[in-house]
């Protein structure tokens, strides 16, 4: 083979990568034992982390990228890729990962934040990169950094929904809006939302991120699994969901399942029986401003 | 009696709707009459002239296409002659064979296809890759899109190999079945898809 002749790190490739996990579930994983539950239920990718957003959240303190040892086990169990987060702006973690061979790095709003001004630039990565976003400005300027694909912040390890439905909604409220627009109109919406005119432009006419779109924080049950399908969500990310359930096994493969039957109440009905308790979680209101994880990035 | 043509895109995950609208643009080009639907329960397949496997997780699309029951039905279509193209995941879920990786997720693989694949013969993300191919059913080289792609290592005499990178083969076709290991629903070439249509069209 000619190596030479071989491309790699392309948009294309890099944005390729996230469309094939399209209609999936991605799961939160902290040990080689989780993850190969989460495969057997049928996720499509794990996301490798130290601990759940539940327990980074209980236990505060800098919160920082997982240890590579676990990343390296996760990576030798599971077929399906595996993602891992790193800090916002930490672009050596991210360098870090990326050597191990993680397929996808999340710079995540979860973890502490390494620069208060400045994201990670990911064009100068191989590796695709996903990022939290709570609008569509934020969107557009992480896709602008370079970012592969966007998920909802929501606010993670809540086990509340509330957020990422209202994120889901803005976004898309905001693309909706951009329909019938004339270019100057844009211009002015690119101005007020701080993202290149380019992107503003390029999702006018899409009426769609120009990337795959994900739904993120909160996600706990296979009905709010299914609910961020019915708000359009390309697939979803589940955090301490199915861990911190009382029985994971159940709780993995109905999500994956609900996810699959999002627009069949009957079949979603059959899917949530029995699968036990969910996490417990806290109400997103109950959460000061200051300590919201969807407060993180710029 | 109108005999209208339905071209089915599995749907239970992956690059689902790149398919759908290749094949879309494809038969307006060629100005064919055919519905596309996409297929994430029992009961479709059976109706379809043509099946596409699309890319996804293969360790997912295997399980799930057995628990919705939708495995049995690509068998049998395959069986009956029906044209079906996997790409990327849809080649290792129609091969007959898998590496150990496939086996320790104890896949269910279809065989439909006399082919042993590997999963991820082309490495991980950070491996992943464009080209241009020379593929034998075309006249000029073709941009192949390579995500964590497989590649078919070992065939039986029935199968025709269509292309190779190194010593892999990544274009293969047995019948009415055909895979590839890349994934032509992400560029704007259609010739592939019109390659499966001229299948689906003259059987």
């Amino acid at each position: 083979m000619d190596f030479e002749k071989l491309r790699h790190g392309t948009e294309l490739i890099k944005r390729g990568f996230a469309r094939m996990q399209k209609g999936g579930v991605i799961m939160d994983v902290t040990t080689p034992e989780q993850a190969r539950i989460a495969e057997e239920a049928g996720a499509v990718a794990v996301m490798a982390l130290q601990a759940v957003p539940a327990d980074i959240r209980k236990a505060g303190g800098v919160a920082r990228m997982a240890d590579p040892e676990i990343v390296q086990q996760i990576i030798d169990t599971v077929t399906i890729p595996v993602m891992a987060k790193a800090r916002i702006g930490h672009f050596v973690e991210a360098e870090i990962l990326e050597a191990l061979g993680v397929d996808m790095v999340d710079e995540s709003e979860v973890l502490t934040p390494a620069d208060p001004y400045f994201h990670i630039d990911k064009t100068q990565f191989t590796v695709p990169f996903v990022c939290g976003a709570r609008n569509l400005g934020e969107a557009l300027r992480r896709i602008n950094e370079g970012a592969a694909m966007i998920r909802t912040k929501g606010e993670a390890g809540t086990g509340d929904v509330s957020q990422a439905v209202k994120h889901m909604k803005q976004i898309q409220g905001e693309i909706r809006a951009l329909a019938g627009k004339t270019k100057e109109e844009l211009i002015m919406v690119s101005r007020d939302i701080e993202a290149p005119i380019e992107l503003v432009v390029e999702t006018s006419k899409m009426q769609r991120l120009p990337v795959v779109n994900f739904a993120a924080g909160g996600v706990a049950t296979p009905a709010d699994a299914a609910l961020m399908m019915r708000l359009g969500a390309d697939g979803v990310f589940v955090g301490s969901g199915i861990f911190k359930a009382e029985n994971p096994e159940k709780m993995a493969r109905a999500v994956v399942e609900a996810v699959n039957n999002f627009d069949n109440p009957a079949k979603l009905a059959e899917i949530s029986k029995g699968v036990g308790a969910g996490m417990k979680g806290i109400s997103a209101s109950m959460i000061p401003v200051e300590e919201a994880l969807q407060e993180r990035g710029w | 009696m109108v005999f209208f043509m339905k071209i089915g895109v599995i749907a239970i995950q992956g690059a689902v709707s790149e398919h759908v609208d290749a094949l879309r643009r494809a038969l307006k080009e060629r100005g064919a009459d055919a519905e596309v639907v996409a297929i994430k329960h029992k009961g479709v397949v059976p109706e379809c002239g043509g099946i596409v496997i699309p890319g996804g997780e293969s360790t997912t699309l295997c399980r799930l296409l057995a628990r919705e029951g939708i495995a049995e039905e690509i068998k049998d279509a395959a069986a009956r002659g029906v044209p079906i193209l996997g790409t990327c995941a849809g080649l290792i879920v129609i091969a007959k064979e898998g590496d150990e990786q496939v086996e320790k997720t104890s896949q269910e693989l279809l065989g439909i296809m006399d082919t042993k694949v590997n999963r991820n013969a082309f490495g991980r993300q950070r491996d992943s890759f464009e080209a241009e191919l020379e593929v034998e059913i075309l006249g000029s080289p073709f941009t192949g899109v390579f995500i964590r792609a497989p590649g078919i290592v070992n065939c039986g005499p029935g199968v025709r190999v269509l292309s190779r990178l190194d010593d892999l083969i990544i274009a293969a076709e047995q019948g009415n079945v055909l895979a590839l290991a890349f994934h032509p629903e992400l560029t704007d070439d259609l010739r592939i898809h019109q390659y499966f249509l001229d299948k689906v069209f003259n059987c």
